[in-house]
């Protein structure tokens, strides 16, 4: 006991110096390194919480994906890095945005500690109504059954941060590929990488999809390994990125959205409301719309990597 | 039977504890990226070879021990690939010492 209390301790104040050191630095590099550590030390309090769904997704969302994302922001900024740096903020401008964000971290504070104990929860009913959903896993039925709204609109949400990315492109280059994330001299160790990870990783990724019905897992969490696969394919320059105007990039992409959208118009006739589910196929249906999801999500992770069309399209 | 496992189990890990030490010290103090990155690869082979090592006799299933050893062949990989990189990048941007 003592000792779990001494781990916590130590992992809280490990957590606070990270996030001050992310904060602190000057330039964006140690900034996005601090980032990523304290997205994986997160990781480990989710776990520390019991709560390996969010910790899975905090360690690929989080610390892997964010961080790479942020990694090729940090290169492409490199040139205005110096005249960032030596602008500095005139000191009433920091002092508001330090009072700001005190007044914001106190508020959040001051709400979790006057929760009323115990906190109110809809777990107890969850759980009891998890039987009709047919999936054995509690997260998983609210994100898709109980809550099927909210991830719908999730994954359209992730749609337009990709157009967002899209939209940067110059006119000349729109429709065209991205450029390509091989580094520039080629490496024999990251191609031999790029050649065995990706068949484990790509099983691994659908494990994680499948098991999530029942047990920790899910689209997210196995999607952002699949394209971590792909991305890490391009990078050792087995593999292009793909013009973003073809045909077949823009159906993969839209494939998730539009089944589980289309799902849930049908619950309408099926079931008698939107996202309605129809007795008795709750988890085929679920687990449809899990696979069709994890295509999408895991192609708009990799495009997100691959960043905004710079070639024009090849004719 | 299960004394001596357990204390297998722990003699293991704490080793495998000191190479992670070892390497982060080294991390810390050597002069340049090759050293440095020399420090790493011990605290991920070793150390975590180690750890593995020492979990192995607490597992309940057989797959469960696959699983770690999996986990500890893919670190492998990984971090070999990684010190690749790394050890190349630094020595055509780094003046020889």
């Amino acid at each position: 006991m003592t000792f779990a209390l001494a781990f916590d301790c130590g992992l809280a104040v490990l957590i606070l110096a990270m996030a001050i050191w992310t904060i602190a630095a000057r330039t964006t590099f140690p900034a996005v390194v601090g980032f990523v550590a304290y997205g994986l030390l997160l990781t480990l309090v989710w776990m520390r919480l019991a709560a390996p769904d969010v910790a899975l997704t905090e360690a690929a969302i989080g610390g892997g994906l964010t961080g790479v994302l942020l990694l090729g922001a940090t290169s492409r900024l490199r040139a205005t890095e110096p005249p960032a740096v030596s602008e500095r903020p005139s000191v009433p401008f920091r002092l508001a945005v330090a009072g700001l964000c005190t007044l914001l971290s106190a508020a959040i504070a001051a709400v979790v500690l006057l929760l009323p104990d115990p906190a109110p929860t809809l777990a107890p009913e969850a759980a009891a109504k998890l039987s009709l959903t047919g999936v054995g896993n509690a997260v998983t039925a609210v994100l898709l059954a109980y809550r099927a709204l909210d991830t719908l609109l999730e994954s359209a949400v992730l749609l337009l941060a990709l157009v967002g990315v899209w939209s940067l492109a110059p006119d000349r280059f729109w429709g065209g590929a991205p450029r390509s994330l091989a580094l520039r001299h080629r490496d024999g160790s990251l191609s031999l990488l790029g050649q065995v990870l990706p068949p484990i990783g790509i099983v691994l990724g659908v494990y994680i999809v499948w098991v999530g019905a029942d047990a920790p897992g899910g689209k997210f969490q196995g999607a952002t390994i699949i394209g971590a696969m792909w991305v890490l394919t391009m990078m050792a320059g087995l593999q292009t990125p793909p013009e973003i105007s073809q045909a077949w990039v823009r159906v993969i992409l839209v494939a998730g959205a539009a089944f589980f959208l289309a799902v849930g118009i049908a619950g309408f006739w099926l079931a008698g409301a939107f996202l309605a589910y129809p007795t008795g196929f709750a988890k085929s249906l679920i687990v449809a719309i899990e696979v069709a999801l994890t295509l999408s999500v895991a192609a708009t992770l990799g495009l997100l990597v691959a960043g905004p069309p710079a070639r024009p399209v090849r004719t | 039977m299960s004394l001596l496992l357990d204390i297998f189990t722990v003699v293991a890990v704490s080793l495998g504890a000191v190479f992670f030490l070892a390497g982060a010290v080294g991390l810390l103090r050597f002069p340049d990226t090759l050293t440095r990155l020399h420090a790493l690869t011990k605290a991920d082979n070793v150390g975590l070879g180690l750890i593995v090592l020492g979990l192995l006799p607490q597992t309940e299933r057989p797959l469960a021990a696959v699983k770690l050893i999996v986990a500890w062949l893919l670190v492998q990989l990984a971090s070999g690939t990684v010190s690749q990189l790394i050890a190349r990048t630094a020595r055509r941007t780094e003046p020889p010492a």
